[in-house]
Order: C-alpha cells, then structure tokens, then sequence
C-alpha cells in the first residue's frame, strides 16, 4: 500500500513548492518556487530534510490531511494555529506549529488558518514522491507544470510519500520564531531607474505603500502616490524594449503604481522596473497581506549582498539550533519542571 | 563593443547592448548567451545561476551566496573583450499553418481591411516575411518573433481576448507569434498551427528557441488534422520542421 496524505479538505491556495526551477527563463520558463524561503527551509530542518525539498506552500488556509501510511513525520513553520484529529470522533487537539509531529494512520491534521502572513510550509521527513519537471516539484499553475498535477491541492487529491513510515528520532522545534526583520523593504535601484524623474524616485522611497487585493504568487500591485516617469506616458516613457525580469524587480506601469514582481512572474517584460527588492527582504514580501504597508529604502548592490549573507547565517544557526520537542501526547519532562518552577502549577495539558 | 550593466538587485545584473530592436543587437545578446553557456560548461563562472536573453540585452542571475557582483561583472567582461562569435548557429524552423478555417482566423478580415490589402494579400505577406525569434517569454514558450512584412504592422486589439486558442498564430506592431497556450492575449488572429509549441511530454518542452529563423508554410484543414492527430498523440517526427 502506498503511504500518502489525502486532502479530505482543501485550504485556499496550497501548492508543491520548493527553491524554484532554475535554468530554464530562457525558454520562457518562470521560476515558481516559494514565496518565502526562510519558511520552506525552516520547515525542511524541523523535518529532517536537505533544505531544497519540495513542501507545501500553505496559502492563507491550510488543507486537512489524512494520514494513509503507518507513519509520517510532518513540520509546520510559520503562523498557523493547526489541530490534530486523532480518531474520526476525537475533538480536535490544537498543536503547535514551527515544531515536527508524528502522525499515525487514520489522524487528520487540520492545518487551519494563517495568521498575520500569506504564507506558511508544511514539509514532511523525506519528501514527496512526485514528478520532477525541468529539474523542480515547484508548482506552476498558469502553465499546469509541477507539483501536484500542476495546480493548487482539491479534495480527494493523494499525496505520495517517499517513505512510508516515519523515520527514528524525536519531535524537534524552533529554538524561538525567526525574525524577518522589519522597518523598510530594502531595494536596489534599476535597472530602470533613469525611466523616472527624481520626483518621482523620491515619491517611491518616501511614501506609504499599501498592499492591494490584487496580490498573489506573481505579485503584489501596491497602491499609494503615483510615481512620475522622466518622460511623458502618452509619448511611451512607461514603455521600455522588453528585458529580462529578476525576483523583486519593481515595475512602475503607466498608472504609476508599483508592482513587485514575485515567485510566478513572467521571465521578460516591456515596463520600466525603478528598482528592485534586495533578496534579504524578498521572503517578507512573500508574507505581506492585502492592506498592509510597506515603505521602501535603497541600499548599494554590495550592502544587499553582504544583508543576505548575514541572513543565511542566522538561518543555518536558526535551522541548526533545533530543540527537542514533546511528543504529541508524551511528557516533556523539562518543560514540565521548567513551567513548575516558573509557574508554580503542573502544565495543565500534560496528561496524568 | 560598450555595453551597460543594469542593477537587477543583489541576484541579477542586465547586460545591455543597445535600447532598439535589430538584428545585429540581438546576434550580440544570442552571442554572449553563447559563450556565458559554454564557459560555464568549461567550469568558468561559478556561482552564475542562469542567462535570460532578451532582443537587446541579456539578464545574468547568480546566487550570492556563491560569488558576488563585484566578482562576476569583470568575468563577463572578460568573455566579451575576447570577442564574441558574430554569426551565432542558428537552425531554420518550418511552421506548418492553416489560414482558410475562420474559426482558426477571426481576425483575418479585420487585418486586411485595416492594412488596404485582401485577405489573400495579408496571408501572402505573413508567408513570404523572413522571422527571426528574438527572445521567449510572458509564458513558456511564447515567442516574441519580428520580421513581419511591414505592410502589416498594425498595434495590438484595443481589447485584448480573454480567450485565445492553444497554437493560434497572430500577429502585431512587427511581429507574429504562436501561442503555447489557451490565454488571454490582444494580437491579431490569422491562422492556427496544429504543433504544440509547449508540450511537457517533450524532452525538450519549449519547441522554439531565441535565434532561430522561421517561415510559415501554407497547410489546408485536412493537412491540419493529420498533423495535429500525431502532435496529440505524440508520434510528431519534429526534426522534419528544422534545418540546421
């Protein structure tokens, strides 16, 4: 029998994503992959997998997943408020998310709603045994190519896993939520920079900027000051001779509003780009919500290389420095003295 | 030969030859995609991710965790100091393409009225214009294809379709182009290959690439069915449809 999680109920947007399909924007081919890829390698650690293994990408609401094999070992990172369903009549048990869980056949894991973010990962210890197309299981979903199926995760859908029981070892979690960062989004000026007038580069770095509806895995369309182009729009200032479109890049159409081109955006494009987002700030991009605001501030090509550098260290020390982690319905004897000393009365879910 | 370095972030860089469409810019651009692809298979480069050619420039990511910008601009330099090929390999394309079924052509009366011609006129212009593929994009695929006789340049529909045909064959402003794809788009609708230019059964999916010259090649309604019976089922012998 193959081992499998079964979608008994879809989320909204769930999709197979891993670091993005690379090599082949020449043909046309976008990238995909996820949004933000601190969440994807956090989840990996927490599961015990290589850092680029495909996972779920949970798009503001998570799917309810059937366990059909004897065992499997799934990770949560980001958000999430999910329960475990441990029998068809059990009540659901709220669990934590950014930690592992071993999950027995029959349960259900609801992974719910995300919350203050778009974005969150479920990856499971050894990965998904699913197609590979062009090298990646990232999910495209305009084209129908990768993942499962090439689109989002239905009803009824079945999974399969590579291994089919859990490998040894313990539950582990976050030593403590990793921090994005915050104040500004970071961006690099150009490659277009000069197809707007300094007025109009100053209206970008010095204005609010709030996230529309129209915000999804190909971009986010911001709303806010119109930015000025240094030449007239009806005489083509916001056409350009289509180049290439890098992560991040920032295109200004004639409208004058900025839109950040993300994860499925197209390879090439006729839109003057100002600037675009350095890639330390691009998973915080990737986890915005429609109202929220951003500001944007530049910094130098080498000040961005050297943010993400400093990033990746803190996230191998982040996905490094797991600690051990109670066993769903097992006692965690630390953190049961720990809380009795802080607290002065037993953990109150720890079972008797 | 000069070219420009364009900021694309910490993780690309463009090189860009020249800010207009012609041939000998886009030879350039196709040259160094050449010689980046073959130095990187010499073991040059590292750290480079991936080229993304364009008609006038070409997008270099790479991964900085790997190298840096600082280090990877002077390599690329160097590549186009040495000199680059000025005659890239190129392979000649035939586009098998069916004109006479409307449903294949709904624009096709529009065009010829819009460009003083018959419609007999404009399938003609379409079929003697000498195309080259200047760069994919928008989506798997589609390629942006200029050499369109000039009696036909007309702009891009007002209204774009919401709907248009897997392998239609349009065209506007100076090019044509063959979607991959059932998309919205806003070109022009004369004709309608039975190839699927993007087909994941493929080992090479994407059937066309940047470089490539290419001519329409005149079939009726029942040639289209035959071909496009054997492009579904996969038994399509493509090599017939390139010269090298």
């Amino acid at each position: 029998m193959t081992a499998a999680l079964k979608v008994i109920r879809p989320g909204l947007f769930d999709t197979l994503q891993d670091k993005g399909r690379t090599g082949y924007m020449a043909l046309g081919m976008p990238t995909a992959g996820a949004m933000d890829r601190i969440g994807l390698t956090l989840a990996n650690a927490l599961a015990g997998n290589p850092p680029g293994t495909a996972g779920i990408e949970i798009g503001v609401m998570g799917p309810d997943l059937l366990v059909e094999a004897d065992s499997v070992r799934v990770a949560l990172a980001g958000p999430l408020s999910p329960t475990l369903i441990e029998s068809p009549d059990a009540p659901p048990k709220p669990i934590d998310s950014d930690r592992s869980h071993l999950l027995k056949r029959g349960q259900v894991l609801r992974v719910g709603m995300v919350e203050g973010s778009s974005t969150a990962y479920l990856a499971v210890a050894g990965g998904f045994a699913l197609p590979v197309f062009m090298g990646s299981l990232s999910t495209y979903a305009r084209a129908g190519i990768g993942g499962f199926e090439g689109r989002k995760l239905q009803a009824g859908d079945s999974l399969p896993l590579k291994l089919d029981h859990a490998p040894a070892g313990g539950e582990r979690k976050l030593a403590a939520p990793f921090d994005y960062g915050s104040g500004p989004i970071r961006i690099v000026w150009g490659p277009q920079d000069e197809s707007f007038s300094e007025k109009g580069r100053a209206t970008f770095i010095g204005s609010d900027y709030r996230v529309s509806k129209e915000a999804d895995r190909m971009g986010i369309r911001f709303e806010g000051p119109t930015i000025e182009h240094a030449v007239a729009v009806e005489k083509g200032g916001a056409d350009i001779i289509s180049d290439g479109i890098g992560p991040g890049a920032i295109q200004v159409p004639g409208a004058g509003l900025p839109i950040v081109l993300l994860s499925d955006r197209q390879t090439v494009g006729g839109y003057p780009k100002i600037a675009t987002v350095a890639s330390v700030d691009l998973p915080r991009l990737g986890r915005l919500l429609p109202g929220q605001t951003v500001r944007f501030a530049a910094v130098t090509v080498e000040e961005a290389e050297k943010l993400r550098r400093e990033q990746e260290a803190r996230l191998a020390r982040a996905a490094a420095d797991l600690q051990p982690a109670r066993p769903a319905g097992g006692i965690d004897l630390a953190r049961l003295y720990e809380e009795n000393l802080i607290d002065g009365v037993v953990y109150e879910r720890a079972p008797v | 030969m000069s070219v420009r370095y364009l900021s694309c972030g910490d993780t690309a860089f463009t090189v860009e030859f020249g800010n207009r469409i012609s041939p000998q810019i886009n030879g350039q651009v196709m040259a160094l995609h050449g010689a980046i692809g073959a130095a990187r298979a010499a073991g040059e480069l590292k750290g480079m991710i991936e080229t993304v050619p364009t008609m006038r420039s070409l997008m270099v990511t790479y991964d900085p965790m790997a190298t840096s910008r600082t280090a990877l601009q002077p390599e690329i330099d160097a590549l186009i100091a040495r000199g680059l090929p000025t005659e890239a390999k190129t392979r000649r394309v035939t586009i098998p393409c069916c004109y006479d079924d409307p449903d294949f052509a709904p624009d096709l009366a529009e065009v010829a009225e819009r460009t003083k011609r018959t419609p007999e006129q404009v399938i003609e212009g379409h079929l003697k214009s000498a195309f080259t593929v200047y760069v994919l994009g928008f989506m798997p695929g589609l390629a942006y294809i200029a050499g369109l006789e000039p009696a036909l340049y007309l702009p891009r529909r007002s209204q774009p379709r919401v709907r248009v045909p897997r392998s239609s064959v349009a065209i506007a402003m100076d090019m044509t182009t063959i979607y991959p794809f059932e998309s919205p788009g806003g070109w022009h609708l004369i004709g309608r290959t039975p190839l699927r230019l993007f087909d994941q059964r493929r080992e090479q999916p994407v059937f066309l690439a940047p470089g490539d010259h290419l001519t329409f090649e005149r079939i009726d309604r029942k040639t289209f069915d035959r071909i496009a019976a054997e492009a579904e089922a996969g038994t399509l012998d493509w090599s017939t449809l390139v010269t090298e």
